[in-house]
């Protein structure tokens, strides 16, 4: 059979089903965008973890006269205990694990805090001497920070030792999450596409039953047979996989790159770039699931 | 051609046979009348040698492909060599009379060149030239069974295949279909047809086989209906089955 003759039955297939087809396409849109967001949040995570793996550093604050008394008993730190911090980082124990470091007065720290908030937010109401002057310590690996806590957890004058990352544990377990989320509807969705794939597939073939009689008595070929009706499962589902791209290339570009990446800059986020490499998966997982259903249906409804 | 051996058949569900036990033989060039009433099991026979049923037990040979276990690709081959013509017509309302026809050729990749010049061929065969480009809802019950003759025929069968296609036409209509199929038999088809129409059988003169509650009762070449005893067939059929074989282990 001509491949135009299969397309011109393919063709009449879908408009004599072309609700059905429209509400493939449409299953196959929202689940695949759910596949894609969730492969985006999944994309998001790695892009972190390497991001601050190379520019999170440790803060060893130092004590102000504010702190609360359990960390800093006696009040501001001193210059002699700043001089035992930075000899510490010096010290044989320790500096081999250090790439740099820098202090940070309670100025310089005021500056940064303006920087990043804004001179009319909460910065009004803030002072430089309630911020803690700090050791910004950069590791050689950024796994090793516990020894940095370990090692100046007690010494005087400092008031904690943390971690840059740590403050990234909440994200992380919230874009986790949300991934599982996506992952979870995602395949509700994805099952519901196959499920109506398959029930068009069937009023399809009833639909048509005259023409596949004739087809098998004049001796058609069974692949020639379930072609077209594979075609139209395939085809719907490959609409519905580029409506899919074009969603997540929405959401990049108009929540992430410009509206996340300019709001909060503390991090890098996915861009296009992601979302076209994950493009061809939404299309290809679209029409692999097309042609799984339609070879399941046709094998119960068009038996050749 | 087309030989049934001791083919028996029941469907699912069915309390009694479709077909007990039946043999049949039948010869290239060949014209035979399937006779009964409905449900007799004539039907059955045509579609058995179709293969839209498979036998329970028992042998059907047609065309020299044992039909009890061939792939379904060698099916779709053997359907291209065998034309098929119902009671119904069943020709595609959205098509006209030659678009009809020619899909047939076209669901088996016959090209453009060959559909242009095998459609009107056959179109001119069954007198329908003249109405190439009309709906089949615009045709007289005959003209639609033209039609679907025409469709049957186009891909040049060497076995026409015809369950009840008077059933639905007026006594008139129903002799020039007749006369249509005695003219497509005279060129060389074999053609085999299941009817209940006595008055066709009567007039036509051809082989009859009558089938009863699924079984061969009587297999006549009627001369005015004078009966070959069935011994003497069985001998003739088996031995020119014979030869034909061996002509087949030849090839």
């Amino acid at each position: 059979m001509r491949i135009g003759l299969i397309l011109q039955e393919m063709w009449a297939g879908i408009r004599s089903n072309i609700t059905m087809v429209v509400s493939i396409i449409l299953v196959a849109f929202v689940s695949l965008t759910f596949v894609g967001v969730t492969m985006l949040l999944q994309a998001q995570v790695g892009l972190m973890n390497s991001y601050w793996a190379k520019n999170a550093q440790v803060a060893i604050y130092l004590c102000t006269d504010y702190s609360p008394e359990t960390a800093c008993p006696t009040g501001i730190a001193t210059d002699g205990e700043k001089a035992a911090v930075k000899a510490q980082l010096d010290s044989a124990a320790v500096s081999p694990y250090v790439e740099s470091y820098a202090f940070e007065d309670q100025a310089q720290a005021y500056e940064k805090f303006v920087a990043e908030f804004g001179a009319t937010g909460t910065a009004q109401y803030i002072t430089a001497d309630q911020l803690n002057e700090a050791f910004w310590v950069n590791l050689k690996d950024p796994n090793q920070s516990d020894l940095l806590v370990e090692s100046f957890s007690g010494l005087g004058g400092v008031e904690e030792v943390r971690d840059q990352r740590s403050y990234l544990d909440g994200i992380f377990a919230f874009l986790n999450a949300a991934s599982l989320m996506g992952a979870g509807v995602a395949a509700v969705m994805l099952l519901s596409a196959t499920l109506l794939i398959s029930t068009t597939i069937r009023l399809s073939a009833i639909s048509r039953s005259r023409e596949i009689g004739i087809m098998r008595l004049v001796g058609a070929s069974r692949f020639s047979i379930q072609l077209p009706f594979i075609l139209e499962g395939v085809v719907a589902a490959a609409i519905g996989g580029l409506l899919s791209v074009g969603a997540t290339l929405a959401i990049v570009k108009y929540f992430v790159a410009d509206f996340l990446a300019t709001s909060l800059a503390f991090t890098s986020f996915v861009g296009i770039d992601d979302a076209l490499r994950i493009a061809p998966y939404l299309i290809g997982i679209g029409i692999g699931l097309a042609v799984l259903s339609s070879a399941i249906s046709i094998r119960r409804y068009l038996k050749a | 051609m087309i030989r049934l051996e001791n083919v028996s058949k029941t469907y699912k569900g069915g309390t009694s046979p479709a077909l007990n036990n039946v043999s049949l033989d039948i010869q290239r060039g060949d014209f035979v009348f399937l006779v009964g009433s409905s449900g007799s099991g004539k039907s059955s026979m045509l579609r058995i040698m179709m293969r839209e049923e498979k036998v329970d037990s028992g042998l059907a040979l047609v065309l020299g492909e044992n039909l009890t276990r061939i792939s379904s690709s060698r099916v779709a081959q053997l359907r291209r060599k065998l034309g098929v013509v119902f009671q119904d017509f069943r020709l595609l309302p959205n098509k006209t009379v030659f678009q009809n026809v020619a899909f047939a050729l076209q669901v088996i990749g016959r090209s453009k060149a060959f559909i242009e010049t095998a459609v009107p061929d056959v179109l001119r065969l069954v007198g329908l030239e003249e109405k190439s480009s009309r709906y089949p809802r615009e045709l007289s019950g005959g003209e639609q069974q033209r039609v679907a003759i025409a469709r049957a025929l186009v891909n040049r069968p060497d076995v026409l295949l015809a369950d009840e296609p008077t059933g639905n036409l007026d006594p008139a209509t129903s002799v020039e279909i007749m006369n249509l199929l005695d003219r497509i038999n005279l060129s060389g088809t074999t053609v085999v047809m299941a009817t209940h129409d006595r008055s066709i059988v009567d007039r036509m003169q051809k082989r009859v086989v009558e089938v009863k509650n699924g079984e061969i009762v009587r297999d006549a070449q009627t001369a005015g209906y004078k009966e070959i005893p069935s011994a003497e067939i069985t001998t003739i059929t088996t031995t020119t089955w014979a030869i034909s074989e061996s002509v087949e282990d030849q090839e």
